[in-house]
C-alpha cells in the first residue's frame, strides 16, 4: 500500500525522453545488434552514394582515379550532357518499356501460379519447389538457355508455335521482340513473387469466401471483391519491388547480349538497358563523372515512380485494421 | 533478465563490437600490402596475363629467369578494366600489364601508361623487329606505349565441299571482285522453308568492318587517331555491300538465327556440317579445325583489296607499364624477354613436341615479332602432312606482311562501339547505312574531342 501511495504522490508517470531510453540496457543491446548493418550501410551504400553525387559534378576519370590529375568541378555539365546523349534516351526508353511490360506480367503469372498451388492438395510442396527452382538458377544460365529456346528459326518456342500455325518472331534479333523476350526471361524467375502471394493467400480468412458464396458471389466476384483486396498489401509490395528491379535491370540483358561469350559485337540497341549504358560509360569509356550523373538520374526517376505508386496505392491497398 | 542471459548478451555485444572494429580497421588500412620476395629481392607484379597455356607459361618461365633472381607475382585471370582501375585507385599499381592493344591508346591518352622510350633505349630493344602495324596500334602521339605479342591475322576460309557442290570456283570467292563474290554467295547459300540452312559468304560484320573499308584503301580513323572517318564514302559503300551479302539470305534475322546454332569450336563445326561456304576469320581457327576436324577440305585465301592485293587486320595483346609502377626497369626486362626471338623459338619447339606427344597438329605460332615468325616457320615448323593445313600455314606466315590495324586513338573504345552500334542498326533495319554511319561519326568524333 505504501508503494501505491508513494506512486500516487509522484503523480502520473511521464513518457521516457529519448535520451533516457539509452539508459536501458536493452536499448544498447538492440543498437549493438544492428551496428554491423549500420556499418555496412554507411561504408558500402551511403558512402558510395554520397561519393557518386560528388563525382557527378566533376570530370572524374582514369587520371583522377589514379591520382595523376586533380578532380575538377564541372558544375552541372554531366547532367546537361545527359540531355544531349541520344543513347541515354534510347536506354531509358528501353528500360521503361521493359519495366512496364515486366511488372504486370510477373505479377499476373506469379498470382496465377500461387492460386494454382493453393488449390493443389498433396503435390503442393513438389510444385512449389518446381516453380521456385528458376529463382535459384543463376541468371546467366537462364539467359543462355532462353537464347537457345528463343532462336527465331530453330528454337523450341517457335517450333511449338509453328505446330499450331503461328509464325514465331525473331526474339533475339528483331528490335520489336527483344524486350518481350527479355520480359519472358524475367517471368521465368517468378518464384520469389509467387511465394509472397502464396503466403498472402493463406492469410485470407475463409469465412469471407463463405459469406460471399452465401450472398451468391461467383468465383470471379469472390476473386475480385475478396481475394484481391485482402492480398492488396502483398500486391503493392511486389509492385514497388518489381518496378525498382525493372528500372535497374542489368543481368538478363547483359548476359544475353553484351556479356563475354555472347556475340557482344552484335548486341542490338533494343537491348541496351539504362544500367548497361551506365556500366559502359563508367568501365569501357571511363567517363565516371557522367556515369555518376546517370546513376543519380536513375535514382531520382526511381524515387518519383515509387512516390507516385505509394500515393496512388492509398486508394487501392487495404490494410486489415487500418483505414482503407 | 537472468544473469546467464545477461552474460550471453554481453558476449554477443562484445563480439559484435570487435567485428565492427575489425571491419573498420580493415577499411582504414585498405592500402595494398607489398609482398617481399622470399630471397629479400625484388618482386615483379604482373596483371592481366595469368597462368595460361603451354606457350604462355613457357615464355613466363624464360622471362622470370631473365629477371636476375627477382620473383614474379602473376595472379590468375585476364585483363579487366574494372580491376585495373581499382588497383590504380588503391595505389596497388601493377608493374606491368598485358592488355588488348586497342585499349592502349585510350589509357595512354589518359596518362595511365608510361611511354616506353626509356625502356626501349636502356634495354636496347629494337622496335623494328616488331610488326609495324602492331607497333602502330600501340603508338600514341608518336610514342610507343606497349610491346606487341601475338597477332591474329584474318584470312578467308573456303569450304571446298560447299563451293564444289554449288559450282563456284575458288577464283570466284575473292573479295577483289564484289560482283563475283555476291554471285558466289547466292550460289552457295541455302534457304529451305524460309530458314537459312547454309550461309554462302559471311562478311563477319560488325567485327571485321575495318577490313572491308580498307578494301578501298581507307581507314575508319585518321592516322593520328584524332579524326573519325566513319561516314566516309568508302565506309558507306562497304556497309552497303556487306549488308547486301546478308540480305541475300533473307535478312539479318534469319542469318543470325542460323549462325547462333553453330558448334563453332567443336567437332561438328560449320565446315564439317557444310553450314558455311566461306568467311573471313582469325588465324587461330585453323588450329581449331586441325584439332577437331583434321579431314575437312578447306582452302585458305587472302582477303584482297580492290586491286587484288592481300590485306589483313591485326588484333592481339601487348605489354604496357602503368604510370606509378614500382619497378618499371624490371617490367621492361620482362617484356623484352617475353617478346624476344629466342623465347618464341624455344616455346615453339616445346609446342611442337607437345603436339606430337598429343598426336595433334602444330599449325605454327604467329607473333608480332617478324624475326621470330620467320625462325619458327623455318627452324621449328614441320609440315602437318595434310595439304589444306600446310597451305594455310604458308599463307598465314606471309599474311602479316600485309597487315594493318586501326590507329591508336584516345577514344578507341567509343569509336569501335559507335560503328558497331551503327552496323547493328542497319542490320536490324532501323537505319540506312548512310544515316547510321552519320550518327556514328558524330558520336565517335565527340568522344575523341572530349578525350584528347
Amino acid at each position: 500500500m505504501a508503494s501505491v501511495a508513494s506512486t500516487a504522490a509522484r503523480g502520473p508517470r511521464r513518457a521516457p525522453s529519448r535520451l533516457s531510453r539509452f539508459r536501458e540496457r536493452e536499448t544498447w543491446y538492440a543498437y549493438a545488434f544492428i551496428l554491423p548493418w549500420v556499418v555496412g550501410f554507411l561504408a558500402l551504400t551511403l558512402g558510395p552514394m554520397v561519393a557518386s553525387l560528388y563525382f557527378s559534378f566533376t570530370d572524374y576519370g582514369v587520371q583522377q582515379i589514379a591520382g595523376f590529375e586533380p578532380t575538377k568541378y564541372v558544375g552541372a555539365e554531366n547532367y546537361r550532357q545527359l540531355l544531349d546523349d541520344g543513347k541515354v534516351r534510347t536506354a531509358l526508353g528501353n528500360t521503361l518499356t521493359y519495366t512496364v511490360m515486366m511488372v504486370p506480367a510477373t505479377m499476373i503469372v506469379a498470382l496465377a501460379l500461387a492460386m494454382t498451388l493453393l488449390r493443389i492438395g498433396k503435390a503442393a510442396g513438389f510444385f512449389r519447389t518446381v516453380f521456385y527452382l528458376p529463382q535459384i538458377t543463376p541468371p546467366v544460365a537462364v539467359a543462355i538457355l532462353l537464347l537457345l529456346m528463343f532462336n527465331g528459326s530453330f528454337g523450341i518456342v517457335n517450333s511449338s508455335l509453328e505446330r499450331i500455325g503461328i509464325p514465331g518472331p525473331f526474339w533475339t534479333s528483331d528490335p520489336s521482340w527483344i524486350k518481350p523476350g527479355l520480359v519472358i526471361m524475367s517471368v521465368w524467375s517468378v518464384g520469389g513473387t509467387m511465394v509472397i502471394y502464396l503466403a498472402a493467400l493463406h492469410g485470407v480468412p475463409q469465412q469471407l469466401y463463405e459469406a460471399a458464396a452465401m450472398d451468391g458471389a461467383g468465383a470471379w466476384r469472390r476473386f475480385r471483391d475478396v481475394t484481391l483486396p485482402m492480398i492488396s498489401p502483398a500486391l503493392f509490395f511486389t509492385f514497388i519491388i518489381l518496378t525498382i528491379a525493372g528500372l535497374q535491370n542489368f543481368t538478363e540483358a547483359f548476359t544475353a547480349y553484351f556479356g563475354p561469350g555472347q556475340a557482344g559485337a552484335e548486341a542490338p540497341e533494343a537491348a541496351l538497358m539504362y544500367t548497361i549504358y551506365l556500366f559502359r560509360q563508367a568501365f569501357q569509356f571511363f567517363n565516371m563523372g557522367f556515369a555518376s550523373a546517370m546513376a543519380w538520374l536513375l535514382f531520382v526517376i526511381t524515387m518519383i515512380v515509387t512516390l507516385v505508386n505509394v500515393t496512388v496505392s492509398r486508394r487501392f491497398v487495404f490494410y486489415q485494421g487500418g483505414p482503407k | 533478465m537472468s544473469s546467464r542471459l545477461k552474460r550471453g548478451s554481453w558476449l554477443i555485444v562484445l563480439a559484435t563490437l570487435v567485428l565492427c572494429a575489425v571491419v573498420l580497421a580493415s577499411f582504414a588500412n585498405a592500402k595494398p600490402t607489398v609482398s617481399a620476395a622470399p630471397n629479400g629481392g625484388k618482386t615483379l607484379n604482373i596483371y592481366g596475363f595469368g597462368p595460361g597455356d603451354d606457350v604462355a607459361n613457357g615464355r613466363a618461365e624464360i622471362a622470370t629467369r631473365a629477371l636476375g633472381g627477382a620473383t614474379v607475382d602473376n595472379p590468375r585471370g585476364g585483363f579487366n578494366d574494372q580491376v585495373f582501375l581499382t588497383r590504380l585507385a588503391s595505389g596497388d599499381v601493377p608493374d606491368i600489364v598485358s592488355m588488348s592493344r586497342d585499349r592502349v591508346g585510350t589509357y595512354a591518352a589518359r596518362n595511365a601508361l608510361m611511354p616506353l622510350t626509356n625502356c626501349l633505349r636502356t634495354e636496347s630493344i629494337d622496335r623494328k623487329m616488331y610488326r609495324a602495324a602492331a607497333v602502330a596500334e600501340v603508338t600514341y602521339k608518336g610514342q610507343v606505349y606497349a610491346l606487341p605479342e601475338f597477332t591474329n591475322q584474318i584470312t578467308i576460309i573456303v569450304n571446298n565441299d560447299v563451293a564444289k557442290a554449288a559450282g563456284v570456283s575458288l577464283a570466284d570467292i575473292s573479295t577483289t571482285n564484289w560482283k563475283k563474290l555476291r554471285a558466289a554467295n547466292k550460289k552457295m547459300l541455302k534457304v529451305e522453308d524460309g530458314k537459312v540452312t547454309r550461309i554462302g559468304f559471311d562478311p563477319k560484320i560488325p567485327e571485321f568492318f575495318p577490313l572491308w573499308v580498307k578494301w578501298f584503301g581507307a581507314d575508319l580513323i585518321s592516322k593520328d587517331g584524332l579524326k573519325a572517318q566513319l561516314n566516309s564514302r568508302q565506309a558507306i559503300a562497304a556497309l552497303e555491300f556487306t549488308h547486301s551479302l546478308i540480305r541475300d539470305h533473307g535478312g539479318w534475322d534469319r542469318f543470325k538465327a542460323f549462325r547462333d546454332t553453330f558448334d563453332f569450336f567443336g567437332s561438328r563445326n560449320p565446315v564439317v556440317q557444310n553450314q558455311m561456304g566461306a568467311w573471313p576469320f582469325e588465324s587461330f581457327y585453323y588450329n581449331v579445325m586441325a584439332d577437331n576436324s583434321p579431314n575437312v577440305d578447306i582452302t585458305a585465301k587472302y582477303f584482297t583489296n580492290r586491286k587484288g592485293g592481300p590485306i589483313t587486320l591485326f588484333a592481339g595483346n601487348g605489354w604496357a607499364i602503368p604510370r606509378g609502377a614500382k619497378d618499371p626497369d624490371l617490367a621492361c626486362k620482362w617484356m623484352k624477354a617475353m617478346t624476344a626471338v629466342d623465347t618464341w623459338v624455344a616455346v615453339g619447339k616445346e609446342r611442337l613436341n607437345l603436339r606430337r606427344r598429343q598426336g595433334r597438329a602444330f599449325t605454327g605460332l604467329y607473333t608480332a615479332n617478324t624475326m621470330a615468325d620467320r625462325k619458327i616457320y623455318e627452324d621449328v615448323y614441320q609440315a602437318i602432312g595434310k595439304k589444306q593445313f600446310d597451305d594455310a600455314v604458308k599463307l598465314l606466315v606471309q599474311a602479316p606482311r600485309y597487315a594493318f590495324a586501326l590507329p591508336s586513338s584516345p577514344a578507341s573504345q567509343q569509336l569501335r562501339q559507335a560503328y558497331i552500334d551503327a552496323i547493328n542498326r542497319v542490320l536490324a533495319g532501323q537505319q540506312t547505312p548512310r544515316a547510321a554511319l552519320n550518327q556514328a561519326q558524330s558520336e565517335a568524333q565527340k568522344a575523341i574531342n572530349d578525350a584528347k
